[in-house]
């Protein structure tokens, strides 16, 4: 159905409460159960090094961690302009994790670094900022993650020329449980190639460790 | 050595969650913005707001923020400055 | 060439009307709608003007004929996105495919920090899970469930450009064939949480804004809701009234700048003109109106203004920024002005910016301050730039 040639899913970085899988292989393990332990020790085994992170909220955090593992050894994101790379996420409860800790700060005094992290596409913008995306992003809140609208919505933006590259998927945090499913679209073939329809990013969301 | 100073230097690694910094890695005359610990616009705003609760003193005119936020050792001074004229 | 989206309903609620036509009076008259909190209980009230919408809860409930008690943002994306459908002639929408898509940032936020206040002295008083409306995508379900939609139902939330978003995201599923009809927009209702979170940013003005002006000092916050009908060209053949005009460019960047400010040169709004302007095909000369996004902060204002010289110079075109009339209504903005732009064309109208007096020492051009009338407006240019950097511009034309 894709007019701009073939998709692919040129890489895959599920995380889970336990794991972290890059294209199907764990890259970090952790049981705390906690998502701020969780984060800041996958930051720190992982080698990261970004100081703004300690900034960020969970759900940044969350993401753009994901998205540092996602584009870990891709030296083909280069070839993009800024324009040509977009950034299409969707979750269930939008910012409600960090809407809560801002009202939280209002007993006392309220927080601007807080309050700034109150809308779920600002985690997009740190991972913009991270990476100078400067492509279409955008963001949409539904129930559960939904791989045929992801498909259908990215698939076209390739159609239209719009973009090169898209990274996207679904990046949830909810109280102790939290979830984030990234993939990076591309028509560039890899070895073993994953073609980019919604069954495929099902599979992967479902079922991550099975390459 | 200071006491405010050090202090200071505690609270604004807590205040702006800057977890990878120790209070000796931060000069008493180093600058905070642009080049230096390198914060931004939204670390002036939580400074304006330890500023409140830590020490009762308000700086209501952001434009003065770039000053008053120099370095440590400038805040230092405008808290000695206005203490006296602590504002709840 | 892509097939024509035409915009053939309106439906707004805001601080300066009920509905759309209330609005374009207050625009034609230039009253504004900022003023002193008077539904919203906050310990800014006395120093914080707002532009609130003037009815209360109940009101709203009873011309939304929803329940009250149900969130304020749901209660004003209700009538506004009645007012649109209705605004049609459709009687009926269920023998072709239609979508709802609504934006909005606080959800049912107004709800839940009524209840948020008992239950932080007490947790026992129940979960926040119980306060069912809260979340962003069940004030759009609401809705559409009101409205009778069925057959896509979604939620954007990017912050201040979610209603453009919205918009432009229906025009494309249009093209694509896979709806015959769309209901786009946005809504956001006052809450303490905003009013309280921009406070700690120090971005509101403690006067009513002045958009462009050198002397600026920040936004006034608001509330409001409006909606757009996108329809098909096949659908537009079945009506009696005129289009308004068609949505015929649009596009998204992002300024990957900073979390909450613009970059110095207005990257993303400078892509996102650039690119609205290539898909419609248009030339920056051929735009009679630019509808700014114009919050009234020294950030944006600059940054916009510096992408605007950036592409238009020397050719400007009149703008303004009706945020001026309004406030910033967050996730209404994009759809709110987008309602704006349309009346524009219909009537040939180019609104004033208020409050303006005196010129920004960056910028070569200055905005409109008298309302014109009588104007041939073909083409209109309306940006919507938010938080984390997304930065959308729409284009509106004569059909």
């Amino acid at each position: 159905m894709s007019l701009a040639g073939d998709l692919y899913i040129s890489a895959s970085c599920i995380t889970d409460e336990h794991f972290i899988y890059r294209d199907g292989k764990p890259v970090f393990e952790n049981s705390t159960g906690d998502p701020e332990e969780f984060l800041l020790t996958a930051y720190k085994d992982l080698g990261l090094q970004y100081p703004k992170f300690y900034k960020m909220d969970l759900l940044s955090k969350l993401g753009w961690i994901s998205t540092e593992i996602l584009l870990n050894e891709v030296p083909e994101m280069t070839a993009y302009s800024p324009e040509e790379v977009g950034v299409v996420l969707s979750n269930s409860s939008s910012s409600l994790d960090t809407d809560r800790k801002y009202f939280e700060t209002t007993k006392t005094a309220a927080s601007p670094a807080v309050f700034v992290y109150t809308l779920p596409n600002i985690m997009i913008g740190e991972i913009c900022i991270r990476h100078g995306f400067k492509g279409e992003n955008a963001f949409f809140i539904s129930k559960d993650f939904d791989p045929l609208f992801i498909w259908q919505y990215v698939s076209n933006l390739f159609n239209i020329d719009t973009l090169q590259a898209c990274i996207c998927g679904w990046v949830e945090v909810a109280g102790r449980q939290w979830k984030a499913a990234l993939y990076l679209v591309e028509q560039r073939k890899t070895d073993n190639p994953v073609s980019f329809t919604a069954d495929n990013l099902k599979t992967l969301f479902q079922t991550p460790w099975i390459n | 050595m200071d006491k405010l100073i050090s202090d200071l230097k505690v609270q604004i690694i807590n205040q702006l969650n800057m977890q990878d910094v120790k209070p000796e890695d931060i000069g008493d005359d180093q600058p905070l913005f642009v080049e230096g610990l390198g914060l931004d616009s939204i670390d002036a705003l939580e400074l304006i707001v330890l500023l409140q609760q830590n020490y009762k003193v308000k700086l209501s005119n952001a434009d003065d923020g770039p000053r008053v936020f120099k370095s440590v050792r400038t805040m230092a001074d405008y808290i000695r400055a206005h203490q006296n004229q602590a504002v709840k | 060439m892509p097939a024509p989206v035409f915009i053939a309903g309106l439906g707004a609620i805001s601080a300066i009307g009920n509905n759309v036509q209330e609005n374009l009076s207050s625009l034609k008259k230039s009253i504004p709608g900022m003023g002193t909190m008077r539904h919203l209980p906050s310990v800014h009230q006395q120093f914080i003007p707002v532009a609130e919408v003037k009815k209360s809860n109940a009101e709203l409930a009873s011309l939304a004929r929803l329940p009250s008690g149900i969130s304020r943002t749901a209660l004003l994306s209700m009538i506004a996105a009645r007012e649109a459908l209705t605004d049609t002639g459709m009687a009926d929408v269920s023998s072709w495919k239609t979508g709802f898509i609504s934006a909005n940032t606080t959800g049912g936020m107004d709800r839940t920090e009524d209840f948020f206040i008992p239950f932080l002295k007490d947790n026992s008083r129940g979960h926040l899970r119980d306060v069912v409306n809260h979340e962003c995508g069940t004030v759009t379900e609401i809705v559409a469930d009101a409205l009778g939609i069925k057959d896509l139902i979604t939620t954007i939330s990017t912050a201040c450009s979610s209603s453009a978003n919205a918009i432009f995201f229906g025009a494309r599923l249009i093209r694509q064939g896979r709806l015959d009809i769309v209901v786009a927009g946005g809504a956001d209702a006052l809450t303490r949480f905003t009013v309280n979170g921009f406070n700690t940013l120090m971005i509101l003005d403690g006067e009513f804004c002045k958009p462009f002006d050198e002397r600026r000092k920040g936004l006034n916050i608001a509330e409001g809701a409006a909606y757009v009908v996108m329809v098909s060209e096949k659908v537009m053949a079945t009506l009696s009234r005129a289009p308004y005009c068609t949505l015929s460019g649009y596009c998204n960047a992002n300024d990957a700048y900073h979390q909450t400010a613009s970059s110095p040169e207005g990257a993303g709004s400078f892509l996102a003109m650039k690119g609205a302007l290539q898909k419609s095909g248009l030339q920056p000369r051929d735009i009679d109106y630019i509808n700014l996004h114009g919050t009234g902060t020294q950030n944006n204002d600059l940054s916009e203004g510096t992408a605007i010289q950036r592409l238009f110079d020397p050719h400007y075109p009149p703008m303004s920024s009706t945020k001026s009339f309004t406030g910033h209504t967050l996730g209404a903005s994009g759809s709110l002005e987008a309602v704006y732009s349309a009346l524009s064309i219909r009537h040939g109208l180019i609104y004033p910016n208020l409050r303006f007096e005196t010129p920004m020492k960056e910028l070569p051009f200055t905005p409109v301050v008298e309302l014109l009338e009588g104007r041939q407006v073909n083409h209109v240019m309306s940006n919507s730039f938010g938080f984390g950097g997304n930065c959308s511009s729409l284009i509106f034309s004569k059909s």
